[in-house]
């Protein structure tokens, strides 16, 4: 047994320490917003933060993550009650096929929460590492744009 | 040393006025007045001296400069090596230019630091330095001050250059040797010359110096190790003249690392070099390494059959945490190991398959020092932006600083059977400060 914290909840789970953080997310808690892409962290559909930074969590054992913050995409707010990240999204309907989504989200918000005010090339530079292969790329910059406004008039998460 | 001492310094005012004359200006060539033969010639040897590598900086127009490089005795600017005439070098005259690269002083007759290398580039022929200087005039011209030095004091002083040339600098063409073959002159002439390898690849004395006795004996670019390429090479596989030939054409060959940290720029800037030029220098590189002895030849047999053992049976990873049980923290290296790189590094490495290199295979792993593993795991390694390559994800964000030394301990022991690295974790700390983006 292992206990992650997950979204601020403390979540107890049984799994093999070298099992990927994304099957447990998926699989046993069932938060199904991070996704299955490449399984090699190559195209970042299964993007959340652990303590800030975006991380591949299809490649990150359970092992490395006791006493550590780990946040998802459902941390970010509720269909119901979006969060600043999600409404600028939706905004900017960024979404085509929307499977990269959750993982664009979280890694912008991993900027976000450094650095509050990126330049156009950092985010580019930051977000390489996430392809969307619909290619709605420029929607999700400009959706990016659009957040660190939000969040710098005072959205919080 | 007193007399040393006193030497050095009585030396100064004789070796600052020693300082040359500045070289008329001229007005910026055009292009028309460079032949296209020549050109092209220029652009080959340019590429094989990455001059671009310090003379653009990350966000730069091509050779503007701006690039800051870290020596232990400052911070100094690449220049601005387009030919704009008020903050480029559109006034440097044929003359002036080939001076800069034989003597290492720029058209104002003030020295210039050893970190431009002119003590590699002083080998070029006149009729090469010409190509290049044909390639630089005819580049966009990019207006951009190249900012101030932040070099201090004493090390400020352009004269003390003077004593470091009368100390280390031997200026003068490249020397054939007439026992080798022309194809390995060839290759040496580049490698010591333009190339200039050994400016990474030599090690160097406390005042940045060359150390002659040692040449491409292993280095220190940029914090990263450049591995030594003589018969101390760390690489568990020893090379032949046709891998490395393969590693500078096409950036990796199937038994050693891919090229990473500033050597993957160098592969990058070899695109456009012939196959001629690169067999030549591969010749020459695996020439400097002698003839593996009994030792290497077995080590070199393990890591193949390990290599090809974990191709074969897929992830055992079970087997070995076991392996590792001795060490308490590889125990935990092994766990890593098994959930965040043996999805890929287990099933060895062929064209496309997107699988990565077998670590018993790693030069990294067998280096001296635990920095370029520590900087590979964390930072992946990644094409510059823009650019085509090949890539490996950044765990940065995924392990504290205490997991990544135990997955390099792990690493060291199972992969690089070789003794623990001792400070694995102040070094991966040393990184993490470095590489601090979310």
């Amino acid at each position: 047994m292992i206990t992650l914290n997950v979204n601020g909840q403390a979540q107890r789970v049984d799994a093999d320490p070298d099992t990927p953080l994304l099957y447990v997310l998926r699989d046993h808690l069932q938060l199904n917003g991070a996704k299955y892409g490449c399984g090699l962290g190559q195209c970042g559909s299964c993007t959340v933060m652990v303590d800030g930074r975006a991380v591949f969590s299809c490649i990150t054992p359970i092992s490395v993550l006791e006493n550590r913050r780990i946040k998802t995409v459902e941390g970010l707010g509720t269909a119901e009650n979006p969060g600043p990240m999600q409404r600028a999204f939706i905004e900017e309907q960024a979404a085509q096929c929307g499977f990269c989504i959750p993982g664009m989200m979280m890694r912008a918000q991993a900027l976000l929460e450094a650095n509050a005010s990126p330049s156009p090339a950092e985010i580019r530079a930051h977000m390489s590492t996430n392809l969307c292969r619909c290619g709605t790329h420029m929607r999700i910059l400009r959706a990016i744009e659009r957040a660190a406004t939000a969040l710098k008039k005072g959205g919080s998460r | 040393m007193r007399v040393l001492f006193s030497w050095v310094i009585g030396a100064v005012p004789l070796v600052a006025a020693a300082a040359q004359s500045a070289i008329e200006p001229i007005e910026p060539p055009v292009r028309a007045s460079f032949d296209a033969a020549l050109l092209a010639k220029g652009a080959q040897l340019a590429a094989i001296g990455n001059c671009m590598g310090c003379h653009t900086a990350p966000e730069g127009k091509p050779y503007s400069g701006g690039l800051p490089v870290k020596t232990p005795f400052g911070t100094i600017y690449a220049t601005n090596i387009t030919p704009d005439a008020e903050t480029g070098i559109g006034r440097w005259s044929e003359t002036a230019f080939r001076r800069a690269m034989h003597e290492g002083v720029d058209r104002e007759g003030r020295h210039l630091y050893p970190v431009f290398p002119y003590d590699h580039l002083t080998k070029a022929t006149d009729e090469d330095v010409k190509a290049i200087y044909a390639f630089v005039m005819t580049r966009e011209p990019v207006r951009a001050a190249t900012p101030s030095n932040q070099v201090p004091f004493p090390f400020n002083i352009r004269g003390l250059i003077g004593v470091w040339k009368s100390l280390f600098f031997e200026r003068g063409r490249f020397q054939p040797d007439p026992a080798q073959s022309a194809e390995w002159n060839r290759g040496a002439y580049l490698a010591e010359g333009v190339g200039h390898c050994g400016a990474c690849h030599t090690p160097r004395n406390f005042l940045g110096a060359e150390k002659k006795t040692k040449l491409l004996a292993g280095g220190e670019a940029e914090n990263w190790h450049a591995p030594a390429l003589n018969a101390a090479s760390p690489a568990p596989v020893p090379w032949t003249t046709e891998q490395i030939y393969r590693y500078l054409r096409y950036g990796f060959d199937d038994v050693h690392d891919i090229t990473a940290g500033p050597m993957a720029a160098v592969t990058h800037a070899l695109a456009v070099v012939s196959d001629q030029d690169l067999r030549a220098i591969a010749a020459y590189v695996a020439s400097l390494d002698t003839e593996p002895t009994l030792a290497r030849r077995q080590r070199a047999n393990e890591a193949l059959a390990y290599a090809k053992r974990a191709e074969t049976s897929g992830t055992v990873a079970g087997t070995r945490a076991a392996a590792a049980d001795d060490v308490p923290s590889a125990q935990s290296g092994a766990a890593i190991y098994a959930g965040a790189c043996a999805l890929c590094h287990d099933n060895g490495r062929t064209i496309s398959s997107g699988g990565a290199l077998h670590l018993a295979l790693s030069t990294s792993v067998a280096n001296p020092t635990p920095g370029n593993l520590v900087s590979i795991i964390l930072q992946g390694i990644t094409p510059r932006e823009g650019e085509r390559g090949r890539w490996m994800p950044a765990f940065a964000g995924s392990f504290t600083a205490e997991q990544v030394s135990d997955l390099v301990a792990y690493l060291r022991a199972d992969f690089g059977k070789a003794p623990a690295w001792p400070d694995v974790e102040e070094e991966v700390r040393k990184v993490m400060q470095v590489e601090e983006q979310p």
